[in-house]
């Protein structure tokens, strides 16, 4: 189907953003990339009366690297990601992401804060933030907030955002010496949404496994071995989907545990 | 441009010629592309971002016709399969195409020479594992890709040993 009717604004900086948001509150939805709020449109299951298209906001693209972490802009493309040679060298967890997210086509499109403003459960990006313990960075009309990656995820669809906020960065902790990471999924098809993911990552003896596909958000599993995550895996609680029952999906959950967890040895 | 507008002005370079047009904010590009344009080589297939039928190029990288607006493509530069052809770019894809009998229904077809073409600018000699890897966001459901594969790597090849 096509997209309902709205009307659309392109605002050219974040405050202008922000102002627009603010004035048509819940009837204003944000357009980043658009790869997954566009197909929501035109199944009509969005149908905002706004859409403030954010991608000629210069600001809130690029990857900046500090002493302490590395900044990762919310309208950063995820072609972008796959093919920095900072992310590559600091954030391999993302590196190793990148060619599980979708299609070429829609990586040239597709960005950063936009998946994980979505917040869809089977999405790569929110569990690699995760897993590496990043924060997100969010402006509103009284300023900027940070919200730690542990309380941005809420539920299926559902972040911290606020009516009126938007999300401009994410900032990624520089990884000590020695830690490793690993990632995997499971997918039908090359590019689909995981069946079940893996973002994992190890600092000295602590084992982090950031599992998606399994819930209505990102799941962690803290551990200092792999049988500590694989038996962690119990607990969680997937829903059987089109793809999967939800034993099947736990079963593929130790699977994949048992595939990528071994990489961080 | 900051008021919230039901009908927006854009100006696009679409295969090398200037085009100004009014159109609905609604409007995808594959269908303004097809309706307002009459190319009517972009296909539309899933209308979600699925099958890849609608790929076209803007400001040089593919994308997915039907996840972008038309009012979006304001001030960029938008390339689909008829431009392409006319400028003979995927000359030898489409050559390759018809001596192994990669398109049938031929609906795909204009997406996957879109892919086909971006992958070989970026990686001009690709296994046949990444050539499947690449196109596993285009659709295909008369040829089972075996020969699309086929004649992608081909082409892959010759360009290789003219570059020796």
């Amino acid at each position: 189907m096509k997209a309902p009717r709205f009307a659309y604004a392109r605002p050219a900086s974040v405050a202008e953003a922000l102002a627009l948001l603010d004035k048509h509150k819940d009837d204003a939805r944000v357009l980043a990339g658009g790869q997954s709020l566009v197909p929501m449109l035109n199944f009509r299951v969005a149908a905002p009366k706004v859409l403030v298209d954010i991608n000629r906001i210069a600001a809130l693209s690029g990857i900046k690297v500090t002493k302490s972490h590395v900044r990762i802009g919310a309208l950063s493309r995820h072609v972008e990601l796959e093919r920095s040679p900072d992310i590559a060298k600091l954030l391999p967890l993302v590196a190793a992401a990148m060619p599980h997210i979708a299609h070429p086509a829609i990586r040239n499109r597709g960005t950063f804060g936009g998946s994980c403003a979505l917040a869809d459960p089977a999405a790569e990006l929110p569990a690699c933030a995760l897993a590496l313990g990043a924060t997100f960075v969010l402006a509103g009309k009284k300023g900027e907030r940070r919200v730690a990656a542990e309380d941005f995820f809420k539920g299926l669809y559902a972040t911290a955002l606020r009516p009126g906020e938007l999300l401009v960065a994410a900032e990624f902790p520089l990884a000590k010496p020695g830690c490793k990471s690993a990632f995997g999924e499971l997918a039908r098809r090359h590019g689909d949404y995981a069946m079940v993911g893996l973002a994992a990552h190890r600092s000295g003896k602590a084992m982090r496994a950031a599992f998606f596909g399994v819930g209505d958000r990102p799941e962690v599993v803290d551990a200092d071995s792999i049988d500590g995550v694989i038996s962690g895996i119990d607990d969680l609680e997937p829903r059987a989907d089109l793809h999967a029952s939800a034993e099947t999906k736990l079963h593929l959950a130790r699977v994949l545990a048992g595939r990528v967890l071994a990489q961080l040895q | 441009m900051n008021a919230p507008l039901e009908t927006v002005e854009i100006e696009v370079i679409v295969n090398g010629e200037r085009v100004k047009r009014g159109v609905p904010a609604r409007l995808n590009l594959a269908d303004f592309l097809r309706i307002e344009l009459e190319l009517t080589g972009t296909h539309v297939g899933c209308e979600h971002g699925v099958c890849g039928a609608c790929t076209v190029r803007v400001d040089g990288e593919i994308v997915r016709g039907c996840l972008m607006f038309a009012a979006q493509a304001d001030g960029c530069k938008v390339d689909t399969v008829e431009g392409l052809s006319d400028s003979r770019e995927i000359e030898e894809l489409q050559s390759a195409f018809v001596l192994t009998n990669a398109l049938q229904c031929g609906f795909c077809t204009p997406g996957i020479l879109m892919a086909a073409q971006a992958l070989l600018r970026d990686e001009p000699d690709p296994s046949r594992e990444r050539i499947r890897e690449y196109l596993s966001g285009n659709y295909c459901r008369c040829t089972g890709y075996q020969a699309i594969v086929d004649a992608i790597e081909a082409v892959a090849k010759a360009r290789a040993g003219r570059a020796r």
